[in-house]
């Protein structure tokens, strides 16, 4: 992930751009200005007319019939039906066993045992020695810092219980990924054919198969696992697609003339010149499985989403924030070891892998940047690299007290409970309670002043227009928009999204999340602007707003949506807010990017001739960042998107809503995951119109 | 080269944990293994507690759960879900038993009566009630809100920026019984349901209502610890006769007096384990269930620290569960 971040992001992400012919000027600030004039004329005449608005219990022959899909499943599993109940129950029961014997080794009383069967010495004192094992000292020192602090917090066994389904899942996507990225990679026609599926499982919001997972799986680990699976395959896949892609032709070749076999040649030449590109898919691989572990607290997993997810029901800032910090600690841990692990093998071309990972737009990586960097800074070069043998004796050697921590964790019930006298975590929350409550007391007329003030003034009116324009009105403004910016290509794609849109009977409710995905989309860029704008311009200001912008970056979306709650109440506006918590920081880094990216001999010609710091930035910096600013607003709408549908829990209402109803009233069943298919059509409308239009504007 | 070393490291970590889990499972230790039969008599094993998502349910599955964990030696796990998620556990058999349940006509006839996956257990002895509440300041200000009749003529006071236009029902979870948005259409009302999204957030609305003395219309229910810091009026709905929520659709009346239920799965019902006597044998009172929640609720009590408190002041009461 580091070297991910090393280099600018623009480049990175342009190469994912389709290409499209450079046009010189298509007028297209007139087009659409001509497409507003005859939408806003169809609004005022036909407004309230045909919008398709349904009632939250109104359902259609769709939606009835996916909850009688769903009965028939539960019924034929209930029965021994062979798939439901042999195949997938089968899958499901040896999860859950796994889980299950895994808690009771580290986690939770190994029944007749009053504790686990390694008592908390033991598991740190293995952790850190895994840690020191596969990364090196400092990454296990962290690793250390880290464990003992999920027990100051009082979240031990949470923390055990999420670190336990993250690694499964990682295992199992090893298990499936690895096989299948190198498949991809020497074969084109698999590559063509498991791409789209990548694409899909990506764009797919988790929020939207978690229902149906619980419908196969159960609620509990086993849905949790394959769901936390699912969602973080696809960058592990196509990473290792793209590691083994890139290994030079001409290494291939010389190999090939020396006459080894294709298998010789994948062990021996590819595989090996595309490890550390690998390993960055694995780090890509468990961020995305940590940030999915949390929320499959929705189908009851163990682990530190429940917490969370508890102080949301009862607006518990402060215990959000405590396991909040458990879960960026557990983050941090996690890519700062595979991180060092991948620095580990033999330095290969940086940042070859970076355009790999979109994020689609659901990819809730966590980035981490400039968080404890020394944890996973190699001190090689300075110092010469001890031998293998050695290395094996030494860690032969350090095992040892390893195993006298364990035998000792398993003797005395002092070293087995991780001690609650240290538990600081209820005092943090307090203190957090304590702060928010008096924040929260004197900013409330201000924050609801506020947000008055954009539902109002920008949310009301827009949502009228687009929720209350006649259907037939609306698909044409979409398509026209997507033709005018994008081209053809993106207004076929905006027809077929609009018919599935239309095909789930949700069509007023996915206009209602398009405006709110659309308002806090503006609102990031605003700030995304200024920030970026002044990051680029100014160190200074750089090195104070990155690390802050990293934070945020690094804590698990929903957990955002507690202090959201507690300022906002709960509003359509407070899920935009936290949207915006999601989206400002990859969107400010974006710009800012592109901002120092401008040449410094133009800036230099420019200042020579005189012109004020405000010409500088809206003559020269801003349009010349012109490419990196869309391809901000790109990801940030793809971001905001995401987490509009979360947003349903506080309030959002419409069609993230209606996804977390789905999932907890069996007759809200099929519209939930109507929903869920209108989001998957709302993202993939969403992201083909803007990276077209990326791509086009980038060129202009 | 790289590869064979980070191969090699690797395999010795795999030897270097297994030889640990072999350790651990063989060390023996003089931890004491808690007694399975600490009350004498049957093995209890696993039991696992669904847990929905308002204080009063969380009461009562820590009330059991700290009864069976410490009579009956149980294995206590609780399981956080929804309710009619919780329903689906049972099906499947990953859950036990749901300690409060509030009616769900069409659950009970697809698990108890069609698939037999889920077993009534008897009531709980506490009465429920659902209905929309306006706070006292209201009540006293405007004394004829309390009939639904007169709602329309208060509809302005309630709009925010969430009712389009609207006055606005704030309702809680999207998961509990509600026919609010039926309700507002049959009864012709002017009003727009609007999520809260949680019991708290509702307590929320209702604390802040009250003391900056704004209007406030919202979904809430009994029995509800909250009733004894704020004195909520109910709006009188056309009354509940037996047979007029049948189409959810159609509902024009007011919720009916739940007799709220206890459930256990098909397959626990029949395993033997004591657990089983004890819920079908759990009964309390809408006040007891208060004290409790009040001190997990209000005074940040530990769930089960507070279901301990209760349960060592009422030995009498413990005892006729366990009998």
């Amino acid at each position: 992930m580091t070297a991910l971040q090393d280099r600018p992001a623009p480049p990175s992400v342009k190469e994912e751009q389709p290409y499209v012919d450079p046009v010189a000027n298509r007028h297209t600030g007139r087009w659409l200005a001509v497409v507003l004039a005859v939408w806003l004329v169809g609004w005022a005449v036909f407004k309230g007319q045909d919008t398709l608005a349904v009632g939250f219990q109104d359902l259609t022959a769709f939606h009835r019939w996916l909850n009688d899909l769903s009965d028939q499943i539960q019924l034929a599993a209930a029965q021994g039906n062979w798939f439901f109940d042999g195949v997938i129950g089968s899958i499901s029961d040896a999860l859950n066993a796994i889980v299950s014997w895994a808690q009771e080794l580290i986690s939770t009383p190994a029944f007749p045992r009053p504790v686990p069967e390694i008592g908390w010495l033991g598991v740190a004192a293995l952790l850190t020695w895994i840690g020191y094992a596969v990364a090196g000292l400092r990454p296990a020192l962290l690793v250390l810092a880290t464990v003992l602090a999920f027990g100051f917090l009082g979240y031990w066994q949470d923390s055990l219980d999420t670190l336990i389904i993250t690694v499964l899942a990682v295992l199992i996507c090893c298990l499936i990924g690895l096989p299948l990225g190198i498949a991809m990679a020497r074969r084109r026609s698999v590559s063509a054919v498991v791409t789209p599926v990548l694409d899909l499982m990506q764009t797919m919001p988790a929020f939207a198969y978690l229902a149906p997972l619980a419908l196969f799986f159960g609620i509990g680990s086993a849905a949790a696992v394959v769901c936390t699976l699912i969602y973080s395959l696809p960058p592990l896949v196509r990473i290792t697609e793209h590691g083994l892609r890139s290994v030079p032709g001409t290494t291939v070749e010389a190999a090939a003339s020396l006459g080894v076999s294709r298998g010789q040649l994948l062990r021996q030449v590819q595989l090996p010149m595309a490890r550390r590109t690998i390993v960055v898919g694995i780090n890509q691989c468990t961020m995305a499985a940590l940030s999915m572990a949390t929320i499959a607290a929705f189908v009851n997993s163990p682990g530190l989403g429940k917490p969370v997810i508890a102080a949301l029901q009862s607006l518990d800032v402060g215990a959000a924030a405590v396991s909040g910090m458990a879960i960026v600690l557990c983050a941090i841990m996690l890519d700062r070891t595979t991180t060092a692990a991948s620095e580990r093998s033999e330095k290969q071309s940086r940042g070859s892998v970076a355009s790999v990972g979109r994020p689609g737009v659901v990819l809730m990586t966590v980035v981490l940047e400039k968080l404890p960097r020394w944890a996973s800074e190699e001190q090689r070069g300075r110092r010469a690299r001890p031998s293998p043998l050695f290395r094996r004796v030494l860690l032969a050697l350090t095992f040892v007290p390893v195993l006298v921590a364990i035998y000792l964790s398993r003797q005395y019930l002092g070293l087995a409970n991780f001690p609650a006298s240290v538990n600081i975590g209820p005092q943090l929350a307090d203190a957090v309670n304590t702060f928010t409550n008096s924040f929260v007391d004197a900013v409330d007329t201000f924050t609801n002043a506020f947000k008055n003030l954009i539902s109002y003034g920008l949310l009301n009116p827009l949502q009228s227009l687009l929720g209350e324009s006649p259907w037939w009105l609306m698909a044409p403004v979409l398509v026209a928009v997507a033709f005018v910016l994008g081209g053809w290509r993106p207004a076929v794609v905006t027809v077929v999204c609009e018919a599935v849109i239309f095909g789930t009977g949700l069509w007023h409710d996915s206009m209602v999340t398009l405006t709110m995905t659309l308002v806090a989309t503006v609102m990031v860029m605003v700030i995304a602007m200024v920030l970026g704008v002044g990051m680029g311009r100014n160190r200074r200001v750089d090195t104070v707003t990155r690390p802050v912008l990293d934070t945020f970056q690094t804590i698990p979306p929903f957990v955002y949506l507690v202090p959201a709650l507690a300022l906002f109440g709960s509003s359509r506006f407070t899920a935009i807010v936290a949207a915006m918590a999601y989206a400002i920081p990859i969107a400010t880094k974006l710009v800012a990017d592109g901002i120092r990216g401008v040449s410094p001999t133009t800036v230099e010609a420019a200042r020579s001739a005189g012109i004020t710091a405000r010409q500088m930035i809206m003559k020269v910096q801003l349009p010349m960042a012109r490419e990196a600013t869309v391809l901000a607003t790109n990801q940030g709408l793809l971001y905001v998107l995401s987490m509009v549908v979360i947003g349903g829990m506080v309030g959002g209402g419409s069609l993230g809503y209606l996804v977390v109803s789905g999932f907890s009233q069996t007759q809200l069943f099929g519209k939930g995951l109507a929903a869920g298919i209108a989001i998957t059509a709302l993202g993939i409308m969403l992201d083909r119109i803007a990276r077209y239009t990326a791509a086009r504007m980038g060129r202009g | 080269m790289g590869m064979t070393r980070g191969t090699r490291r690797l395999r010795l970590a795999v030897v270097a944990a297994s030889a640990a889990v072999v350790l651990a499972a063989c060390g023996g230790g003089n931890i004491k293994e808690s007694d399975t039969s600490a009350a004498g008599g049957k093995d209890c094993g696993d039991f696992n507690i669904a847990v929905n998502p308002w204080t009063g349910y969380v009461s009562n599955a820590h009330l059991v759960g700290y009864v069976a964990k410490t009579k009956l030696g149980c294995k206590v796990a609780y399981q956080d879900v929804k309710e009619e998620v919780g329903w689906q556990g049972m099906a499947k058999g990953s859950i036990d038993t749901i300690v409060e349940n509030w009616g769900h006509p069409d659950l009970v006839k697809k698990y108890i009566d069609e698939q037999k996956t889920v077993v009534d257990a008897g009531l709980t002895g506490s009465n429920g009630i659902i209905g929309w509440y306006v706070p006292p300041w209201m009540a006293e200000k405007y004394p004829d809100i309390t009939s639904w009749k007169n709602l329309n003529k208060y509809a302005d006071l309630f709009k925010t920026s969430e009712s389009g236009g609207k006055g606005q029902l704030l309702d809680g979870d999207p998961s509990y019984v509600t026919n609010d948005e039926a309700l507002v259409k049959n009864l012709n009302l002017d009003y727009k349901v609007v999520t809260g999204g949680s019991e708290a957030a509702l307590i929320q609305s209702f604390r802040s209502a009250e003391k900056n003395k704004k209007p406030l219309l919202a979904y809430f229910y009994e029995p509800q610890w909250f009733f004894s810091e704020m004195k909520l009026v109910k709006v009188n709905l056309p009354p509940y006769k037996p047979g007029c929520d049948a189409d959810p659709e159609k509902v024009a009346c007011d919720y009916p007096p739940y007799k709220l239920n206890k459930l256990i799965s098909k397959k626990f019902d029949e395993s033997g384990s004591p657990a089983v006597d004890l819920v079908k044998n759990f009964t309390i009172s809408n006040d007891d269930q208060n004290l409790v929640s009040t001190d997990i609720a209000e005074k940040k009590m530990d769930p089960e620290e507070a279901a301990k408190k209760w349960v060592e002041a009422n030995p009498d009461k413990v005892d006729e569960w366990l009998k």
